[in-house]
């Protein structure tokens, strides 16, 4: 297990490395001078020069290349080119607000699904069956910012249940108003994935001799289903929505810009606009991490399931 | 030396057609799903026939009202017939959606058997940078491309395939090295084949199935990923009417014209769902293991 763990640490290295090596490529070849970018077609050719010296780009690209790998790993990932602010303080003061809404959905949809995906497997083919894999694959059709228009429509604007746009949070009820149609709109489309990934893995695991041992021996139908059957088929459970986080990434940027909800997705977005080079620097190498963790912990929660894999 | 096996076109590809048949059969949802589609493919076609107005036609005297016998589905702040724009909107989420997944079919399937018939190092390497794009969230990386080289119709298809390839290539290598330990590759072989003929003749055709109920699925997805990058503002610059870029627009007014944002909405979901009914019931076909699972 050790060498499997160690094996899989050295390649998340590999593809940190790699991917940071790219982007530091890609910012190098964006179109244009970042220098003259910044400071627009009337600057002269002296506040050009000073701003590349500032922004380190007068020096040789290796040199740049190594400022940028160990500023990477150390947290530093520059100045943004707008606010002025430190790309790694941005990104501290809106990810509570990411992170927040990432849980919640993933609870929301953990609550809603599990238990639809059991319910579906366990009436495999008959009409409550068909039904949640009908309503769940509309689900996962919806993009995520035509679901939160049609809840803004309903919850906020018809039924006026929450305000339209919520920034308010001193008390908890505010707290609440704010996050809950957010959380919901991300929390059903996770839960349509949840309860198709449970309902599979459960059909898998029902038809295992080790239920069927249980049966024989006659343990109750529920708990044959909710303790022997579930507990094992969580593990592909966990393992599958590992894989989808970044469903979820992508979706909760759309979620964001429809709450007009501070967030990592609002930052990326707002830097693409403003052209902000080392902001989005810095949210590609802050999405890179996210995903070799999600990657690394994925497989080594496959492993700690799975012994067969760590032999290969 | 070549010992070609008797080939009968016609019984070919009537057993083509009726396993077909049978394949939508198994879920009757797929031809609701297929049925769906096709119509909107239809609509999509003869939109420049059947639009009452034109898309992009501006009228101030007509702007922001609500449907009526003139504009249908109403009209949006420039006064453009929504209805119009909806159908012309459909030819441009079904060509970037269409085209961009079979790029990415052709581009990720090679790429897959590749690395599934040579296996090794190769293998090893080809995957892990599949792997590294395939969690890379999709939209995001979307995003960063369309940003850098520019919305241009290219550029989004270019984007949009970019992010599908790696799924592809992890759906045609699976199958591949299943099918390559077969009997009739090892005779392949054996007859001196060469690795090009035994991948394209011998194997290609073996995962063709798979490969296509993947088609419909990713088409759905890029569809969404289309509209989504056109509702942040990095789809087709206006006035060109895509779907995303409707809800763009019509959000600005959504508290008292909430229909503008409604019918492009309507109309992504309406596709999107039909595809992943088409794909999904086709899938119960190929493999009846997999039943449901996404």
């Amino acid at each position: 297990m050790t060498a499997f763990l160690i094996r899989r640490s050295g390649f998340a290295l590999i593809t940190l490395f790699a991917v940071l090596t790219i982007i530091f490529l890609i910012v190098r070849i964006l179109p244009g001078d970042p220098a003259q970018v910044i400071l627009g077609d009337q600057a002269d050719a002296a506040s050009i020069a000073a701003l590349r010296t500032r922004l380190g780009l007068d020096q040789p690209l290796l040199v740049q290349y190594a400022g940028f790998l160990s500023g990477a790993l150390r947290g530093d990932w520059g100045v943004s080119l707008v606010t002025g602010r430190p790309v790694i303080q941005e990104v501290i003061s809106v990810l509570p607000w990411t992170v927040e809404l990432t849980f919640f959905a993933l609870l929301i949809g953990a609550v809603i699904g599990i238990p639809l995906g059991v319910w579906a497997a366990v009436n495999r083919n008959h009409a409550t069956d068909y039904v949640v894999r009908i309503v769940s694959l509309l689900g996962l059709s919806f993009p995520a910012f035509v679901s939160g228009i049609l809840l803004l429509i309903g919850f906020a604007i018809q039924l006026r249940w929450f305000p339209v746009i919520s920034g308010q949070r001193g008390t908890l009820w505010q707290w609440f108003q704010s996050l809950a149609l957010p959380a919901i709109n991300l929390g059903l489309i996770m839960a349509a994935y949840i309860t198709r990934v449970t309902r599979s893995a459960m059909l898998e695991v029902l038809s295992e001799d080790y239920v069927r041992t249980a049966r024989a021996k006659g343990v109750p139908w529920r708990a044959v289903v909710w303790r022997h059957a579930l507990r094992n088929a969580l593990i592909p459970i966990i393992t599958i929505v590992g894989l989808y986080l970044g469903v979820l990434i992508g979706n909760s940027v759309l979620t964001e810009i429809v709450f007009n909800r501070p967030g990592l997705g609002k930052l990326i977005v707002g830097a693409l606009n403003q052209r902000d080079y080392t902001m989005l620097q810095g949210m590609m190498v802050i999405y890179t991490l996210l995903v070799v963790m999600i990657n690394l912990a994925t497989d080594v929660v496959y492993g700690l399931a799975d012994p067969r894999v760590k032999l290969q | 030396m070549t010992v070609e096996a008797p080939s009968v076109p016609t019984t070919g590809f009537q057993r083509l057609l009726s396993a077909t048949f049978r394949a939508f059969n198994t879920n009757k949802t797929s031809w609701v799903g297929l049925g769906v589609f096709m119509t909107i493919v239809l609509l999509a076609v003869l939109a420049p026939w059947i639009a009452p107005h034109d898309p992009v036609e501006q009228n101030i005297f007509a702007k922001l009202q609500s449907p009526s016998a003139t504009y249908w589905m109403g009209t949006d702040y420039f006064g453009r017939d929504i209805l119009s724009r909806l159908l012309h909107g459909a030819r441009y989420s079904l060509i970037i959606g269409i085209v961009a997944t079979f790029f990415a079919m052709v581009v990720g399937s090679l790429i897959g058997i590749l690395a599934g018939y040579y296996g090794g190092r190769f293998d090893l390497l080809i995957m892990q940078v599949m792997d590294i794009l395939l969690a890379f969230p999709s939209l995001i990386l979307g995003l960063i491309i369309v940003a850098m080289l520019g919305p241009s119709l290219t550029n989004i298809i270019i984007a949009i395939s970019l992010t599908s390839i790696p799924s592809f290539a992890r759906i045609a290598r699976a199958p591949t090295i299943a099918v390559k330990e077969r009997e009739f590759v090892e005779a392949g072989r054996a007859l001196g084949y060469s690795d090009a003929r035994i991948m394209f003749r011998h194997i290609l055709p073996n995962i063709t199935a798979e490969i296509l109920v993947m088609f419909s699925l990713w088409t759905a997805s890029a569809i969404r990923t289309e509209a989504s990058l056109s509702f942040i503002g990095l789809g087709l610059k206006p006035p060109t009417p895509t779907w995303g870029g409707m809800i763009r627009e019509g959000f600005e007014n959504i508290l008292d014209s909430y229909w503008l944002v409604l019918m492009p909405g309507v109309a992504i979901l309406i596709v999107v769902f039909a595809l992943n009914l088409l794909g999904d019931g086709l899938r119960d076909a190929i493999d009846p293991k997999l039943k449901g699972e996404q």
